[in-house]
């Protein structure tokens, strides 16, 4: 009987080993060591063993039972592990597929510079301030000391509605009305953007409607070296902290002194290149002192309060940064254009 | 204005002053110089050559063999195409090795057969522009004075050994439209010394008042007019210096007494008539206003009608010059005048702005006169042109002049402290250094204590208040060195607004849900006007607009977004979603500004979803816009306020539209744009929507509050309805929420079937309900309670029956 229980588990182990599939497995355990089995049947023999011999024999089947029954487990769990890396493997997927793209848009080119300004000067305590774009020939010339029959009204031709009615020809009228609206007091730090529109022929370089960015700061102290120095800023953290400015002297009716901002080319660095016309230097904004009459005529003691403003155009900071070559691409929207401007600088 | 480096010299010592450096600080002082032109950049080996001999070519009927004296030994032979080519010519000959502008080289060649050493020039040939050529030179070879020294350098000759500063002069530097005003500038720049013209007039007896009277009727507008005269004059050309001045100018060469006018207009800024006194027909000048409808030819030929608004000069009965603009072709000089009426007068800017704009005649003279000359400079320069005119033309100077003058020039006096001047640049300068800089200036200065009193001369009569005089002391002292500090004083906070905020996470949300931003024209078309309108108002029409295309502002965003969308089809960019906030104008009145109302618009056209290696594709359709609106409105709380009534709208397919409202007012629209417009467009489904962007903003967000998330569970019980085709969804869900109360979370929609399957004109949706307490479990029973209210709600209100 002993020799038959030995013969059982070499047998069994044998088998289990040689299997190779968990159906056969479970087929081996149930042969070995189920309830008809033959080492339950060996046990059923154990009847007719003395009582001595009986406990003996019980714990030799019982170890008999345990060997099968580790190595089986063994063996399943071998069985197992390949299994499911038979499943894994044959889950596999082409990795450099395209993923499901995600659809997003993005803003504007000439809003992403806008923008871009505003936060810049927000930081600076400055507000953003908004107008209309059909304005009284009052705010857009009178109040920034153009009145009528002034030769400089020639130099922006205008799209009149009446005679006393017209679309803006520049973002300054929002500044008349802010400092009519303050009554006389400061300070005042805001920055206007919007659309304007000019008497201009659409093509590369001119467009009828286009978008401007002011600025305008009234207060008590308020000096040319503010200008200076906050231009300084706005130059470097818009074009990079590598430019240098060059503040020229100009002419603008509703500024004295007047000025106009160059900054060192940013695609020569200075050199000279097609960009700037050979001289190293890219005109980029206008600006200047407020002119004591529209201080005035906006209800502020020109002896007391001084200001400075400052005017860009979107459109030539985005034609510069980008490369953009033709600015009527702002205007037609190409979705080809306009995705380009979904990165992050 | 075109400044002449060598010409600038007569007035200002330039010595160790490049062309080049001028440039530099003149810009960087006040006044930009735009370019400096090399004149002859590229040219070489240009000499003066004699024509000893010219004869026919053999071979060639437009040809000339010359034999041409360059100063080297034997003459050359030159074969020449100009017709003007004559024996006896001085001119200017490129030699063998010379080279010409655009890099073109001379060398030896054989023309038809014969040898040609070398060209004869005409003037576009070394480089002038065609447009200031004389006209006897525009067809061919330019021809010398005869005392032109044979083999000397051509270039000089012809004072193109000089470059030309183009400055770009602001309206308030009018001052600068001479160079007598640029000598003042540049001496200020550089610390130096004005030299005048020379005025050496020596007259003879006989008196210009014996020859001419002078009456001004309308002396506001011409407040002095000067008469002189000048006899025996004999017409030819002016000498050549002169001639080569004015060419560098921009102006081209007529004969010696109208290119002394023109010459003294540049160097003084002060424009000058000169006539024909025995064409005048009579012995009087009369400066009048003309008469409403008076008819008169100026010197280009034109007859013009003229109105009271045009200040003409006449000899006493007709007009002879229509004043400051340009003469009359009735008393032009010609080459036979023997006898010159010389006008220097000024004109006022008013008056010579209206006649030169009503006329379209932009002059060197009307601009002058527009922006305002000097009135100290008006007898000076008619002294020194007559001078001239003596000088060149032989004349002989008539004593004095015929005039009247009722012009009181008070030179502008203004006072300013040290303090302000330093308050208003930031810097630190000392009476002293400001004192400095109006000498420079050539301004008249005192000074007590600290103000310093400033006397401008008449030249400068943009000078007039204290800003004036900071501008000044700023620009000599150099804005470069103006220091670089930021407001002090109390502060600001730096902020959006509310709206500015929200306008900014409209922007965030749709470009988050795929939507690309576009900017359109404010400006559209009569037809284009009309179209999506919210609010039908007057059309608000330019008065002069450039296009009818442009001509009428918009009231809707949605045509030209619409275009947007036909012109990227057009060019394969099928797929297309965009978006753009803007104005619309909506008049109010011809008197008031229109209100501009800030719309919010999107068009979605193509597939919407794709993913092509997967096979999947889904075009947009209703819900796909309806979704990303209604997220929009989640993200201002206005999820309740907002309401989807199915509409009819111009344009839109009167079954896939619906009217937004907002509170139960009418804001915007969504839905798929007309099939018949899509044809004429030439666009696939397109689905859009706008809205009054303003109303959505200007709503009130609620404040955030944080709400208990749930503890207890939920219970879902999921119907599906049978109801009558009409019925919407919305309805149901309203009745669904009113019977389920208070228990009732929510209410979704996951099944609509309108198969075959179903009875006729009778469809199935299917509803999901999400019963739940946040303060404990619902039993079955409960639940079950409030159900059952819902489902004979459904069944009485809205017909509804449970699908078997």
């Amino acid at each position: 009987m002993q020799e038959r229980l030995k013969e059982l588990q070499q047998e069994a182990i044998q088998k289990i080993e040689q299997s190779s599939s968990l159906k056969e497995l479970n087929d081996i355990r149930v042969a070995y060591l189920g309830k008809k089995g033959p080492i339950t049947e060996v046990l059923r023999g154990m009847g007719k063993l003395s009582a001595e011999e009986r406990p003996i024999m019980g714990a030799l089947a019982n170890e008999v039972r345990e060997a099968i029954a580790t190595v089986l487990e063994a063996k399943q769990k071998e069985l197992e592990e390949a299994a499911v890396l038979e499943k894994l493997a044959s889950e596999s997927i082409d990795v450099t597929l395209p993923g499901r793209p995600v659809k997003v848009g993005n803003h504007h080119p000439l809003t992403r510079i806008i923008e871009e300004i505003e936060d810049l000067f927000i930081g600076m305590g400055y507000q953003v301030a908004e107008g209309p774009e059909v304005e009284q020939d009052y705010y857009n010339f009178e109040a920034l000391n153009l009145p009528k029959g002034h030769p400089a009204r020639d130099m922006q031709d205008s799209f009149y509605i009446t005679d006393e009615i017209l679309l803006r020809t520049h973002t300054s009228p929002v500044q008349a009305r802010t400092m009519e609206k303050n009554q006389g007091k400061g300070p005042i730090k805001i920055i206007c953007p919007g659309k304007v529109y000019r008497r201009d022929n659409d093509d590369a370089t001119h467009s009828h409607q286009f978008m401007q960015i002011e600025g305008l700061v009234v207060g008590e102290n308020i000096r040319m070296s503010d200008l200076h120095g906050t231009l300084e800023i706005f130059a470097k953290k818009m074009f990079g902290e590598d430019r240098e400015i060059r503040l020229r002297p100009s002419f603008f009716p509703f500024t004295e002194p007047s000025v106009e901002m160059d900054i060192s080319c940013m695609i020569c660095g200075g050199h000279g290149c097609n960009v700037c016309k050979k001289t190293g230097w890219i005109e980029i904004l206008g600006a200047g002192m407020v002119h004591p009459n529209v201080l005035e005529m906006a209800g502020y003691d020109s002896k007391k309060y001084t200001g400075f403003a400052f005017g860009m155009g979107p459109e030539r900071i985005a034609m510069l940064k980008y490369g953009v070559d033709d600015i009527r691409h702002f205007y037609t929207n190409d979705v080809r254009f306009l995705k380009q401007f979904s990165k992050h600088e | 204005m075109f400044v002449s480096y060598k010409w600038l010299q007569d007035y200002v010592d330039l010595s160790g002053v490049s062309a080049v450096e001028l440039a530099e600080k003149i810009t960087k002082s006040g006044i930009e110089v735009e370019g400096v032109d090399v004149l002859n950049e590229g040219i070489t080996g240009v000499v003066v050559g004699h024509v000893v001999e010219r004869v026919q070519h053999p071979n060639a009927d437009k040809l000339s063999k010359c034999q041409v004296d360059i100063g080297q030994g034997e003459p050359v032979q030159i074969i020449c195409g100009a017709p003007n080519v004559a024996q006896g010519q001085k001119v200017a000959v490129a030699t063998v090795g010379a080279v010409l502008p655009g890099n073109f080289k001379i060398k030896r060649a054989k023309l038809r057969g014969e040898e040609s050493n070398g060209m004869i020039c005409s003037l576009t040939e070394l480089g002038v522009e065609a447009k200031v050529v004389p006209k006897e030179y525009s067809e061919g070879i330019f021809v010398f004075p005869q005392d032109a020294e044979v083999g000397t350098d051509a270039i000089a000759l012809l004072n193109r050994d000089d470059e030309v500063l183009e400055l770009g002069l602001t309206p308030n530097r009018a001052d600068c439209l001479s160079m007598l005003g640029v000598a003042y500038e540049v001496a200020a720049i550089l610390g130096r010394e004005v030299k005048l013209p020379e005025i050496d007039v020596q007259p003879v007896t006989e008196k210009a008042t014996d020859y001419i009277t002078v009456k001004v009727e309308a002396n506001e507008d011409n407040p002095l007019y000067a008469a002189k005269v000048i006899k025996n004059v004999k017409i030819g050309p002016a000498p050549l210096w002169m001639q080569t001045r004015l060419m560098s100018a921009g102006i081209r060469p007529h004969n010696n007494v109208v290119d002394i006018t023109n010459y003294i207009l540049l160097e003084y800024g002060q424009p000058l008539h000169a006539f024909d006194y025995d064409r005048l027909g009579s012995n009087e000048i009369l400066v009048r206003r003309a008469n409403d409808g008076e008819k008169f030819t100026t010197l280009d030929d034109v007859e013009r009608t003229l109105t009271s608004d045009h200040l003409v000069i006449t000899n006493g009965t007709e007009p002879v010059a229509l004043a400051g603009v340009m003469g009359g072709a009735n008393s032009e000089v010609t080459s036979d005048t023997t006898t010159v009426l010389l006008e220097a007068a000024y004109f006022t800017g008013g008056t010579v702005r209206k006649a030169s704009k009503d006329h379209g005649l932009r002059s060197e003279a009307s601009a002058r006169f527009e922006k305002g000359v000097d009135p100290n400079r008006v007898r000076a320069a008619g002294e020194r042109a007559a001078y001239l005119i003596g000088k060149y033309a032989g004349g002989e100077v008539l004593e004095g002049a015929s005039e009247v003058d009722t012009l009181t020039v008070e030179p502008a006096v203004v006072s300013i402290t040290l303090e302000k001047i330093n308050n208003v640049i930031g810097t630190n300068l000392t009476v002293a250094d400001v004192e400095a800089i109006f000498e420079r200036l050539q301004f008249a200065v005192s000074s007590e204590g600290e103000t310093i009193t400033v006397t401008a001369p008449t030249r400068r009569g943009d000078i007039k208040i204290e800003e004036d005089l900071i501008e000044e002391v700023a620009r000599l002292y150099g804005y470069d060195n103006i220091p670089k500090t930021l407001p002090i004083g109390s502060a600001t906070p730096g902020k959006l607004s509310d709206y500015q905020k929200k306008r900014r996470i409209v922007r965030q949300y749709l470009e988050g849900a795929g939507l690309f931003q576009a900017v359109t024209y404010s400006l559209t078309s009569e037809e284009k006007a009309a179209q999506f309108a919210l609010e039908k108002r007057d059309f608000i029409r330019l008065a002069m607009p450039m296009s009818e295309d442009r001509s009428i502002l918009r009231l809707s965003i949605m045509p030209q977004l619409l275009e947007v969308v036909k012109y990227n089809s057009a060019r394969q960019n099928d797929s297309l979603a965009v978006y753009e906030t803007g104005a619309v104008f909506l008049a109010n009145g011809n008197e008031a500004l229109p209100e501009e109302q800030e719309h919010l618009a999107g068009a979605i056209t193509g597939l919407w979803h794709s993913h092509s290696w997967q096979g999947e594709k889904k075009a947009v359709d209703f819900y796909v816009v309806k979704g990303i609106l209604e997220g929009l409105f989640a993200k201002f709380g206005l999820t309740e306020s907002v309401t989807y009534v199915q509409a009819k709208v111009d344009n839109m397919h009167p079954g896939r539209t619906a009217e937004i409202h907002l509170n139960g007012e009418r804001i915007g629209f969504v839905g798929q744009v007309h099939p018949t417009m899509q044809k004429e467009l030439d666009l696939k489904d397109t689905y859009v929507f706008e809205l009054s962007l303003k109303a959505v903003l200007e709503e009130a967000t609620a404040a955030l509050r944080y709400e208990a998330i749930p503890r207890f569970p939920s219970i879902t019980r999921d119907i599906a309805l049978v109801v009558d085709k009409e019925t919407v969804s919305g309805v149901l869900k309203d009745v669904i929420q009113q019977a389920g109360g208070k228990l009732l979370k929510e209410v979704s929609v996951f099944d609509l079937y309108e198969g075959e399957r179903m009875e006729e004109g009778k469809k199935s949706i299917a509803y999901s309900l999400k019963y739940m307490d946040p303060e404990r479990t619902l039993t079955d029973e409960e639940v079950t309670k409030v159900h059952t209210q819902v489902l004979e709600a459904l069944k009485t209100q809205a017909g509804a029956v449970l699908r078997g």
